[in-house]
């Protein structure tokens, strides 16, 4: 490793941001919060309704060639398979280009979760053109989203410009009591600090020792919501056991000196947390479940790249196992991958939502953004495992969306209506 | 470059305006036309908007305008529609930096909804990053930009500034 690289890796005095961008920055110059650097970035993701734009630019500009076709993913996830002509004409927009100039164009599993499985490593920086990109902070690698035309330019150079985020550390004290899930902590969070209570900022996740990939993966990607730049999780054992299961090992191991300086410190006693729900419109109207049980609903959604992995499906499996959705209620399972998919075929857990009458739907971004596979019709209400509850995100403008974890989503599909999870655990 | 004033009429919004609201996603996924997404801007608010807006108007809202998600049709949208500048009194990340990308003028003042009324007419000078309530004749400041985000708002976006110095402002 670089002299300059080794200094900043063994830095006591900055926090794992200041460090991936020292590291990763065209200069070395020692850079701190509120610093602007150019950066190299190591991995690139896009999607079907990112990409195109991002492909119309690159060719308005004239640019000819993309810097690296090994680095660029172009995702078709988020209305797929194609739900009408226009849609369609995107994809072949996406296809064509990648055909043209080498990069890899994946069909049918969700951008975040697919770099996850077969891509992301500690250290590396991921920038993608889709805000849930912070998913990749999972594993410790600097993930974060941008818009389509920034995507070009990086497809062109490798390079972007970056300002050095603040960081906020959030401590995580004990464990989870039963019942409540990683997105029951996430949610508690974003109620805390409001929707832009993490702008500009950086999120970094200390003592979650026992807490999954899966659960690391569904803090991460949630993090946008309160609007943090990016969000991590230190690399440990776990990590380090999920690498190796997938086949990968770290680029760096960046870790937080021990003298960093931190914007801020929250501390989160788990064991006091209840099942949160959040109410329409906003994603910061978080409550505790008990005040909107009861609430009745027409859909339940356990999908979208913020939850729906194996370990979200198999708590929903455990609470429907024998049991029935409740008639007049739709159940949409709607799995984060193409693996997952597999995974739940192989395990058995498909069979059990079949049989409590769910839909079980290939991988997509779908219901979740309202543009097939669980549109929400004129003043439906729905409990949701997906990001976002804004108005108008899942169907018509009078539709209303709560937010809850798969836990919550799959009990309520019990019972027709908001349901607290933990009766069925 | 010079930039010339802007003088506008005021469409006023609350808090927390975020990107689902200025564009559903099901209208942004299925084009790359900014006149058509335009035909969507603020649909989530007010489904009339762009019928009521005039070439040249201003948008002045309140806080983390542009919140959610990366999309770039949601500036787009808004300065198809005909839309000149936004006033806000904070912005979300990405949408900021989108705005200068793709060459929507965006000015952050704390004391924006507190002082512009709706259909107030305001003059904007660019260069300053003053804004003039004509109603008032009240000036208000702006925060400054500089760097790429000054070199970009000179340039009229990211593609502007390539075909202008045929490379990127980092390179």
């Amino acid at each position: 490793m670089e002299a300059f690289a080794k200094r900043i890796l063994e830095d006591d005095s900055i926090t794992f941001a200041e460090k991936i961008i020292n590291i990763k920055s065209v200069k070395q110059d020692v850079l701190q919060a509120g610093d602007i650097a150019v950066v190299n970035v190591d991995l690139t993701l896009a999607q079907d309704s990112t990409g195109p734009l991002a492909i119309k630019v690159f060719n308005e500009m004239g640019l000819q060639k993309v810097w690296d076709p090994k680095k660029i993913f172009i995702f078709l996830d988020h209305t797929y398979p194609a739900a009408d002509e226009k849609v369609a004409n995107m994809h072949n927009i996406v296809r064509e280009f990648c055909k043209q100039h080498g990069c890899s164009v994946l069909e049918g599993t969700i951008s975040h979760q697919h770099m996850m499985e077969e891509q992301i490593s500690p250290g590396v920086l991921l920038i993608g053109a889709d805000s849930h990109t912070n998913q990749g902070g999972a594993l410790g690698a600097f993930a974060t989203g941008i818009g389509s035309t920034e995507m070009a330019a990086i497809w062109a150079t490798g390079k972007i410009w970056l300002k050095v985020p603040e960081t906020l550390k959030i401590n995580l004290i004990g464990n989870l009591p039963k019942g409540i899930f990683a997105r029951d902590v996430i949610m508690n969070l974003i109620g805390q600090l409001g929707e832009d209570g993490a702008n500009y900022k950086s999120l970094e996740w200390k003592k979650g020792g026992n807490l999954s990939i899966d659960s690391r993966a569904c803090i991460c990607n949630n993090s946008v919501e309160c609007g943090a730049k990016n969000s991590v999780f230190e690399v440990d054992g776990i990590t380090q056991s999920y690498l190796k299961n997938m086949g990968r090992k770290p680029v760096f191991d960046v870790k937080s000196g021990k003298n960093a300086v931190y914007a801020d410190e929250i501390n989160m006693e788990l064991k006091n947390l209840e099942p949160q729900i959040t109410l329409p419109e906003h994603v910061d109207r978080v409550k505790t479940i008990a005040e909107v049980e009861g609430q009745e609903i027409n859909q339940s959604f356990l999908g979208s790249s913020t939850n729906c992995r194996m370990e979200d499906l198999e708590i929903a499996a455990r609470i429907l196992k024998g049991r029935k959705v409740k008639e007049g209620t739709r159940l949409v399972i709607t799995p984060a991958s193409k693996i997952i998919y597999w995974e739940a075929m192989k395990k058995g857990l498909v069979n059990i939502f079949l049989q409590a009458g769910a839909v079980f739907t290939n991988s997509t971004c779908g219901a979740c953004v309202g543009t097939h596979m669980g549109v929400l019709g004129e003043n439906e209400i729905c409990v949701s495992c997906s990001p976002r509850n804004y108005t108008g995100r899942m169907g018509a403008l009078s539709a209303k969306v709560y937010l809850a974890s798969p836990a919550t989503v799959a009990a309520s599909a019990i019972e027709g209506k908001i349901a607290d999870p933990r009766k069925y655990l | 470059m010079k930039q010339k004033l802007l003088k506008g009429k005021v469409h006023k919004f609350g808090d927390f305006v975020n990107t689902d609201l200025i564009i559903p996603f099901r209208f942004k996924a299925r084009t790359n036309d900014p006149y058509e997404l335009a035909k969507y801007c603020m649909y989530g608010l007010d489904i009339s908007f762009p019928k009521k807006v005039k070439k040249g108007d201003f948008i002045v809202a309140g806080k983390n305008f542009g919140g959610g998600s990366s999309r770039e049709q949601a500036p787009i949208a808004i300065k198809y529609c005909g839309i000149t500048a936004v006033i806000a009194e904070s912005f979300a990340r990405i949408f900021f930096r989108n705005a200068f990308t793709i060459g929507l003028p965006v000015l952050e003042i704390p004391i924006a909804t507190k002082e512009i009324k709706d259909s107030d007419t305001l003059e904007i000078d660019l260069n300053k990053r003053t804004i003039k309530i004509l109603r008032t004749k009240k000036v208000l400041e702006a925060k400054k930009v500089t760097g790429f985000l000054e070199e970009l708002q000179k340039a009229g976006g990211l593609e502007g500034y390539y075909k202008k110095h045929k490379k990127f402002p980092w390179e």
